[in-house]
C-alpha cells in the first residue's frame, strides 16, 4: 500500500517536471508541443551517454543535458512552432507531432533501439521509512523537484521575465502592447520547458535503472494527460495533476496488472475532456472564436480529375501495371493502394469534418484482428470477413470515441490519439482472444472456390477494386447534401450549428465512415501479411496515414493515392531503411504544413 | 427598469397592417427576464420583450451593451441562466442551438461565418439541413441516446443510395438555392461555385443571410448586417430587408446603423448595461432622453451593485 503509494508520487515527480513544461509552452504558445515528449525521451538517452559512455561525472551531466535540451527547444520554436502557430495552430499541433517523431528515430538511430541499463549514481535502498525501503537518489530527486517548482514558482510570480511570460500566456496581443517582447518570451519558455523535460528525463533514467531512445512517447502522453488534468496553462494545475495521475496510475497498475497502464491514462484524459475540459485548474471558453480548422481547408481548390485524367489513371492502374510489373513491384503496390483506401475515406473526418485524428492506427488494428480472427478462428471466408472487419472497426471505434465529440478545440485531436493508443492496450490485454503480444498466424490467403488467390497479382487486382469502390462511395457522398453538411461541421461549428447541423453527431459519423474503411484496409493487410500482432499498429503507422492525406490534400480523396505513391511507392521503390522512413513522414509533413498547406493535389487559389 | 418599457408597450399598428393574416395573438418570439452573467458581469440582466408575426424589431445600444448577448441567448449558442424564452408559445431556452434552429430560428453572425471549405451555392443548401424531410428519415430520434444513430444511418445510406423522394427534394432544394441565390442575383451569382473562404467580408454576409433564409424561418435574427459594409452596399441591405419585411418576414435586428434601424423597424428596443432602458416606435426612441443619455453619455453617478 504504501509501497504503491510512494512509487506512485516518484512517478508523479516526473510527470509534474514534463506537465509543467507542456503546460509553459501551451500557455504563451497555444500549442500542444508534442516534441516536448521526445525531448524528454532524449534527456535520459543522453544522461546514459554521457555517464555510462563517456564516463562524465554526474554533475558534468546534468547541466548538460539541460543545455542540450534546452537548446533543442529553441529550435523547435523558432523552426517548427513559431512560423505555424501564428496562422495555423492545428498545423503547429501537427508538425510537432513529426518532431516528435524525427527526434525519436533519429535516437534510435544514434544509440540502437536497445533498452540499457542506467547506473546507480547515488544508493537507491539505502533508507527506512516505515517498513519501507528506499533510496538515497529517491529524495534526492523529490527535493530537487521541490525546489525546482518553488524557485520556478517565485520566478513566474516576481520575476520580470517570469511576469511576462505570465502576461503572454493571459493575452499575448495586449502583452506585445505593452512592450513585452512576445517573441523572445516564447523562445524563453520553449528552453525552459525543454530543459525541464530533459531533467524528468535523467530523473527517469535514475529512477528506473534503464534508458531507451523511444521511451519518451509513453512518458510524455501519460504526462500530458497530467497537464490537462490540472488545466493546460496553469503551472499549479500541472503538479497536481502530474503527481494525482502518478499515484492513480500506481494503485491502478498495482490492482490490475502492468497492461493497463495506457488504458487508465487515457480514460483519466477522456473524463477530464468530457466533464471538465478546462481540467482542475483552468478554464475553457464559452465560444471558440477560432474556426480552427477552417483556415487549414481553405487553401486552394481541389484538382479535379477529367474523363481522362480517371481513364489514364484506371488504365495505367489496372492493365498496365498487372500487366508488366513484377512481383515485388506488385507487393508495393498492394501496399500503396491499401493505404490509398485508408487515406481516401480518412479525408472524410480530416478534410470535410475537420477532425484532425493522431490514431488512425487503432481502426485500423480492429479490421485486421476482426477479420484474422474471423477466418481462422470461426473459419469465414475472407469476402464476408472483409465488410464485417469494416464494421465492427467502425462499431467498436465510435464507442470507444462516442465520448469525444463535444470536446473543443485541439483537445479533440488528443483524444483520438488517446483512442489509438487504447485499441492497440485492449487488443493487447485481451489476450485470450487476439493472443497479446504474440500476434496471430496463419491468417488464409482470399480463394474462390479451390482457387487460392495468394499470389502477388491477386492481392493487387483485390486492393484495386476495394480502393475504386472506395472512392466512388466517398465521392458520392462528397456530392450529397450529407457530404456538405459534414464539411460545414469541419469549416465553422457555431454557424453549423446555427443551421440546425448537429455537430457532434456528424463527426462521430464522418469518423466511422473513416473508421469502416481503415477496417477495411487493416482486414487486407492482414490477409496478406498473414501474421499480424499490436506492435504493428504503431504511432508510427498513425502518423503514416496523417502524412498521406497532409500530403495529398486532407479534403482530397485522390490526394491521397498520390500521397501513398510517393511515401509508400516511393520510399519502398528506393529502398529507403525503415527508421529513415519515419524521419522523412515527419519531415515531409512539417514541410506541407508549412509551405503548402493545401496540400499538393490543389490548385493553389 | 420596467416602466419605462411598460409605458412604451403600445398595441403595434404597423404589425396588424403587414400580417392581415397573422390571427393567432400569440408573439413569434416571446422573451421573459432572461439573465446572463459573465463572471459576476450582468450581461443581459432580465431582459423581456417580444416580436410579433411579421415585425421587424431592432436591439440597439452602445458597445458591451447586452445586444449580442441577447441574440446568442435566444439562439441557444449560450445557455441562459435565468428567463424564459419562447417561440409560438414553445419554451426554447433549454433546447441546443441546432433544435432551436429546427424550431424555426435562423441568424446570421456578426463577423460572417460562412462555410468556408464550401461553394457559395453549397453554404445556402446546408442552410436548409433544417428543412430536408426524405433525406433526413427518424428525425425524431436524432436527439435520443444511441438511438441517434439510426437517422444518420438512415441518412449515409439515402445519400449513397437516393430514393426518388430524395431526389425530388434534392432537385427542390436547387430550386431553393438558386431563389436564395437570385435574391443576391448581382453579387452573389458570379460567385456560386467560388469557395466561401474567397468572399469579401460584404459577400460573406450576404451568404450568410441568403443561408438563413434557406431555412424558411419563422424568426430571422440579424447581428449587425452591415457591419464593414459601405454605404451603397448598406443600402442595398436595406432594400433587401425592406423586400422581406414587405413578404412578412418576422426579424429581430441588432445593428448600429441607426438610419437603417430606423427605416426598417416597427419597434425599437434600446439597452444599456444588460437592460432595456427604452422600448417603442424609432420615432419615439429617437426623442427618449435615457437613449439620448446612453449614446452621448451621463452624468457621473455613483454605481451601486454594478460590476465585481
Amino acid at each position: 500500500m504504501l509501497d504503491t503509494l510512494i512509487a506512485g508520487l516518484l512517478h508523479g515527480n516526473v510527470y509534474a517536471l514534463v506537465a509543467v513544461g507542456i503546460s509553459l509552452v501551451f500557455g504563451v504558445s497555444n500549442v500542444v508541443n508534442f516534441a516536448h515528449f521526445s525531448i524528454f525521451g532524449l534527456g535520459s538517452m543522453l544522461a546514459w551517454w554521457f555517464t555510462v559512455e563517456f564516463g562524465w561525472p554526474f554533475w558534468v551531466t546534468i547541466p548538460a543535458v539541460l543545455a542540450i535540451t534546452g537548446a533543442l527547444g529553441f529550435v523547435i520554436n523558432l523552426t517548427v512552432v513559431r512560423p505555424l502557430a501564428r496562422f495555423l495552430p492545428i498545423a503547429a499541433l501537427l508538425a510537432t507531432y513529426a518532431v516528435s517523431q524525427i527526434l525519436d528515430n533519429l535516437s534510435q538511430f544514434a544509440f540502437g533501439p536497445r533498452v540499457r541499463p542506467f547506473p546507480d549514481i547515488l544508493p537507491t535502498d539505502d533508507l527506512q521509512l516505515g517498513g519501507l525501503r528506499i533510496g538515497t537518489s529517491d529524495v534526492a530527486m523529490f527535493a530537487t523537484t521541490i525546489v525546482v517548482m518553488a524557485v520556478l514558482g517565485a520566478y513566474l510570480k516576481w520575476g520580470k521575465s517570469g511576469r511576462a511570460i505570465r502576461a503572454t500566456s493571459q493575452d499575448p496581443d495586449a502583452a506585445l502592447q505593452m512592450g513585452i517582447p512576445v517573441g523572445r518570451i516564447q523562445h524563453l519558455s520553449f528552453i525552459i520547458a525543454s530543459a525541464l523535460g530533459g531533467l524528468a528525463g535523467v530523473f527517469v533514467a535514475l529512477y528506473t535503472g534503464t534508458v531507451s531512445p523511444t521511451s519518451g512517447l509513453t512518458t510524455g502522453l501519460t504526462a500530458f494527460v497530467a497537464a490537462t488534468l490540472g488545466g493546460l496553462g496553469s503551472m499549479v494545475g500541472a503538479v497536481v495533476g502530474g503527481f494525482v495521475l502518478g499515484v492513480v496510475e500506481a494503485f491502478g497498475i498495482a490492482w490490475l496488472g502492468d497492461g493497463v497502464r495506457d488504458i487508465i491514462t487515457f480514460t483519466i484524459l477522456l473524463l477530464v475532456l468530457v466533464i471538465r475540459p478546462g481540467g482542475l485548474f483552468g478554464r475553457t471558453p464559452l465560444i471558440s472564436t477560432e474556426p480552427l480548422t477552417g483556415t487549414f481547408l481553405g487553401r486552394g481548390r481541389p484538382i479535379r480529375l477529367r474523363w481522362w485524367g480517371i481513364a489514364i489513371a484506371l488504365v495505367t492502374g489496372g492493365v498496365l501495371v498487372p500487366l508488366f510489373a513484377d512481383a515485388y513491384l506488385l507487393t508495393v503496390g498492394t501496399q500503396v493502394l491499401v493505404y490509398a483506401i485508408i487515406g481516401a475515406a480518412f479525408t472524410v473526418t480530416t478534410g470535410q469534418a475537420g477532425v484532425i485524428a493522431l490514431g488512425q492506427a487503432g481502426p485500423i488494428a480492429l479490421g485486421a484482428y476482426a477479420s484474422a480472427l474471423l477466418t481462422t478462428a470461426l473459419g469465414w471466408p475472407f469476402w464476408v470477413a472483409l465488410p464485417a472487419a469494416g464494421l465492427i472497426a467502425a462499431i467498436i471505434a465510435s464507442v470507444l470515441s462516442f465520448p469525444i465529440w463535444g470536446v473543443k478545440g485541439h483537445y479533440i485531436s488528443i483524444a483520438t490519439l488517446g483512442i489509438g493508443i487504447v485499441i492497440v492496450a485492449l487488443i493487447r490485454v485481451a489476450e485470450p482472444i487476439t493472443r497479446g503480444a504474440y500476434g496471430i498466424y496463419g491468417i488464409p490467403a482470399p480463394s474462390i472456390g479451390d482457387l487460392v488467390l495468394s499470389a502477388p497479382l491477386a492481392y493487387y487486382l483485390i486492393d484495386l477494386a476495394v480502393l475504386v469502390v472506395t472512392l466512388v462511395i466517398v465521392r458520392q457522398l462528397r456530392r450529397s447534401h450529407l457530404g456538405r453538411v459534414i464539411a460545414s461541421v469541419g469549416s465553422d461549428e457555431i454557424a453549423a450549428l446555427a443551421s440546425g447541423v448537429r455537430v457532434r453527431d456528424y463527426k462521430a459519423l464522418a469518423f466511422a465512415i473513416s473508421a469502416f474503411f481503415a477496417g477495411v484496409g487493416g482486414s487486407l493487410l492482414a490477409h496478406q501479411y498473414t501474421y499480424i500482432d499490436p506492435a504493428l499498429f504503431s504511432i508510427p503507422m498513425s502518423l503514416l496515414v496523417l502524412t498521406i492525406v497532409v500530403l495529398g490534400g486532407v479534403n482530397v480523396p485522390f490526394g491521397a493515392v498520390i500521397g501513398s505513391l510517393v511515401l509508400i511507392g516511393a520510399l519502398e521503390v528506393l529502398r529507403v531503411a525503415p527508421e529513415i522512413r519515419v524521419i522523412l513522414y515527419g519531415l515531409a509533413l512539417i514541410l506541407i504544413v508549412r509551405f503548402r498547406p493545401g496540400g499538393v493535389w490543389v490548385r493553389r487559389a | 427598469m420596467s416602466e419605462i418599457r411598460n409605458a412604451r408597450r403600445a398595441p403595434q399598428e404597423p404589425t396588424a397592417a403587414i400580417a392581415p393574416g397573422a390571427a393567432d395573438a400569440a408573439p413569434v418570439l416571446d422573451v421573459r427576464d432572461l439573465e446572463r452573467r459573465f463572471a459576476g458581469l450582468r450581461a443581459v440582466d432580465g431582459v423581456s420583450f417580444t416580436v410579433g408575426r411579421g415585425e421587424v424589431v431592432s436591439i440597439i445600444g452602445p458597445n458591451g451593451s447586452g445586444k449580442t448577448t441577447t441574440l446568442n441567448l435566444v439562439t441557444g449558442v449560450i445557455p441562459p441562466h435565468g428567463g424564459e424564452i419562447r417561440l409560438e408559445g414553445r419554451r426554447i431556452d433549454r433546447l441546443d442551438p441546432a433544435s432551436i434552429a429546427e424550431a424555426g430560428v435562423a441568424r446570421t453572425f456578426q463577423n460572417g461565418r460562412v462555410f468556408g471549405a464550401l461553394t457559395v451555392a453549397d453554404n445556402i443548401e446546408v442552410g436548409m439541413h433544417a428543412t430536408l424531410r426524405a433525406a433526413r428519415p427518424f428525425r425524431r430520434l436524432s436527439r435520443a441516446f444511441l438511438l441517434r444513430w439510426i437517422p444518420l444511418l438512415a441518412e449515409l445510406w439515402l445519400a449513397l443510395v437516393p430514393t426518388r423522394a430524395v431526389r425530388r427534394e434534392r432537385a427542390a432544394a436547387a430550386d431553393r438555392v438558386e431563389a436564395e441565390l437570385g435574391r443576391f442575383g448581382q453579387r452573389l451569382g458570379p460567385r456560386r461555385d467560388d469557395f466561401a473562404y474567397t468572399l469579401s467580408y460584404a459577400n460573406r454576409r450576404r451568404t450568410e443571410i441568403a443561408r438563413a433564409l434557406a431555412l424558411g424561418p419563422t424568426l430571422l435574427v440579424l447581428d449587425e448586417p452591415t457591419a464593414g459594409m459601405n454605404q451603397s452596399e448598406t443600402a442595398e441591405v436595406l432594400e433587401q430587408l425592406l423586400e422581406l419585411k414587405a413578404a412578412g418576414q418576422t426579424m429581430l435586428l441588432v445593428e448600429h446603423k441607426l438610419d437603417l434601424v430606423m427605416t426598417v423597424s416597427d419597434r425599437v428596443i434600446v439597452m444599456d448595461g444588460g437592460r432595456i432602458i427604452a422600448e417603442g416606435r424609432p420615432e419615439d426612441v429617437r426623442r427618449d432622453p435615457a437613449v439620448v443619455e446612453a449614446y452621448l453619455g451621463r452624468r457621473r453617478e455613483p454605481y451601486a451593485g454594478e460590476g465585481i
